[in-house]
């Protein structure tokens, strides 16, 4: 179980973070930020409670920051000013050893174009994250092996990631974070790439997995219906900053804004 | 006097001698000093090179011809899966020896195998530092454009002083002008690889030395193959200019031919050049290319 707690964070792309990190702390938008400092702001003062054993979903259009936002929580990016806390400790103080450490077993990663190993076959991808904290062969094939069958793919162990379909390639994406045994599981667009029928059944496999194992999930996407299918909470990004956080249901009684508002009746208008 | 109609020339100097500044003296009284003072150092990293190469070629020398042939054959197999390069890299070597220069070819083959080895050793780690590091790179990059342009002459003369005529000169110089392309493509194939998997790699913890020698390293291979096969093709080129400070073989051969206007001679060792180059190139452009058809993307 882990509460992940994200305070003021900022980050700010370009050489001259520390001018344009002050303009946006004084409330400059982010096309003024752009043009006067040449910075490109990718978030903006985001605070997010993230609780333990629940799907988080962040939600936005692309550059509205989820992206960035998602790697802070295993510092795959370093933010500009702010906080990352896990279990209430701040991962940022972590040295290099500590922050390895706390990827091997805290928080693992399911990516948006999979991200598979090309050399390696689908169980030495799966088990990738135990090899790396020195498991021995054997031990990780068993692990390996059994979420190779949890998501589907009994009898696909020994091929290599390019005999495999999409859905297949992010089932393996999906073994992988499983079998590293971390309490979070971020997952970044993660059945974005994938067509609309396989995307449905690997959002039922999330929530079948999420009912049986419960982990903090960290769920990003561009898509409403998505977000709204899966997530027990939501956070609205647009431009870096946090819209509107809320349950499903918020979201779509209480529109924070016009922006919210935009997403949830484009979702009405369509036919069911 | 006019040449052609031209008013005369020559009595103003073209560019201002007060302006001259030549480097030559200093040059010169660096590589006197380097050579009375340090003359050991490089007596002894020449003495360390020339028993490595001298081993190899004991070893090329000492086996029977079919052994060699039978070597490259499977070698050839190893690297392709195809019966016919197998095939006509046996046939081509038979013809080697057929021609009366297999002698001569195993002291080439060893002094290029000495020159390919060194050139791995020192090429690769560079290369990796150079996609690693912006600024060895901005260093690099520049550097191996002056061993690749500077004529080889002007960096054999001053081997020649440091480490004597022989193998070892040759050598040096041949790793100077072969050994540019693996660096590059060794630079490139690191940085060709996907970010992503780099990006997963690190997010499950690996660490700077799992990721390089389990996910970088692997997935470069067949464009650090291709380099290593370039370096080859330019050590082999190179195989003719070394004979001129006293390197054996099939070079020497060219050179013997040149000089006594035996241009049978010098064809016949002219050709044992090009099927040792088609030989190596065929196996190392095999060894090149990616197991699975589209192994890059994952």
């Amino acid at each position: 179980m882990a509460d992940i707690e994200i305070r003021n964070v900022y980050k700010i792309f370009g050489h001259d973070s520390k001018k344009a990190l002050a303009m946006a702390r004084n409330g400059l938008a982010k096309a003024e930020i752009l043009a006067r400092s040449g910075c490109s702001v990718g978030l903006n003062d985001v605070s997010l409670k993230i609780g333990a054993g629940k799907i988080f979903v962040i939600m936005g259009l692309s550059g509205s920051g989820k992206s960035t936002l998602v790697r802070h929580i295993n510092r795959l990016i370093e933010p500009t000013s702010g906080e990352v806390l896990f279990d209430g400790s701040n991962i940022l103080d972590l040295d290099a050893k500590a922050l390895r450490a706390f990827r091997m077993r805290r928080v693992s990663m399911v990516f948006q174009s999979f991200a598979l190993m090309p050399h390696r076959t689908v169980l030495q991808n799966v088990v990738y994250g135990q090899r790396v904290r020195g498991i021995s062969k054997a031990d990780a094939r068993a692990i390996g092996m059994k979420w190779i069958e949890t998501v589907g793919l009994s009898g696909y162990d020994a091929k290599y990631p390019h005999q495999l379909s999409g859905g297949m390639k992010q089932r393996v994406g999906l073994a992988r974070a499983l079998a590293a045994d971390t309490d979070v599981i971020l997952m970044d667009e993660a059945f974005s790439a994938l067509d609309p029928l396989i995307r449905a059944d690997m959002q039922d496999q999330l929530l079948q997995l999420q009912q049986n194992l419960s982990k903090t999930i960290v769920f990003i996407t561009h898509d409403l219906d998505e977000a709204l299918r899966i997530g027990s909470e939501i956070a609205i990004l647009k431009d870096g900053q946090v819209v509107q956080v809320g349950s499903p249901n918020d979201i779509l009684d209480n529109p924070a804004n016009d922006y919210v508002a935009r997403f949830v009746q484009r979702r009405q208008a369509r036919p069911e | 006097m006019t040449a052609g109609g031209l008013p005369e020339q020559g009595t103003v100097p073209m560019f201002p001698d007060s302006l001259n500044l030549s480097i030559r003296a200093p040059v010169n009284d660096f590589i006197q000093a380097l050579v009375t003072n340090h003359g050991w150092v490089f007596k002894a990293i020449s003495g360390v090179i020339l028993k490595a190469v001298l081993f190899i070629e004991w070893i090329l020398r000492g086996l029977p011809w079919w052994l060699v042939i039978l070597a490259f054959m499977a070698l050839a197999w190893q690297s392709s899966k195809r019966w016919s390069l197998t095939i006509a890299v046996g046939a081509l070597l038979l013809a080697v020896g057929v021609l009366g220069l297999w002698d001569l070819t195993m002291q080439t083959l060893a002094l290029m195998l000495m020159a390919t080895l060194v050139s791995v050793v020192i090429g690769v780690p560079i290369g990796i530092l150079v996609a690693k590091s912006r600024v060895v790179r901005n260093v690099t990059l520049p550097v191996l454009d002056v061993m690749q342009t500077m004529p080889s002459f002007v960096y054999l003369i001053p081997a020649l002083m440091l480490f004597g005529l022989g193998k070892v000169p040759a050598i040096l110089a041949t790793i100077i002008y072969a050994v540019p392309p693996l660096i590059r493509l060794t630079d490139l194939g690191i940085r060709q690889v996907d970010g992503e998997v780099v990006e997963a790699a690190t997010a499950f913890g690996g660490s700077p030395a799992q990721i390089l020698f389990g996910v970088e390293l692997p997935l470069a291979t067949p464009t650090i193959m291709a380099g290593l096969n370039q370096t080859i093709m330019m050590a082999l080129s190179m195989v003719v200019v070394a004979s001129m400070i006293g390197a054996r073989g099939l070079g020497e051969q060219v050179l013997n031919g040149i000089q006594t206007l035996d241009v049978g001679k010098g064809l016949e060792a002219g050709i044992g050049i090009v099927i040792l180059a088609i030989v190596l190139d065929r196996i190392t452009q095999g060894f090149g290319k990616p197991r699975t058809e589209d192994a890059r993307n994952g």
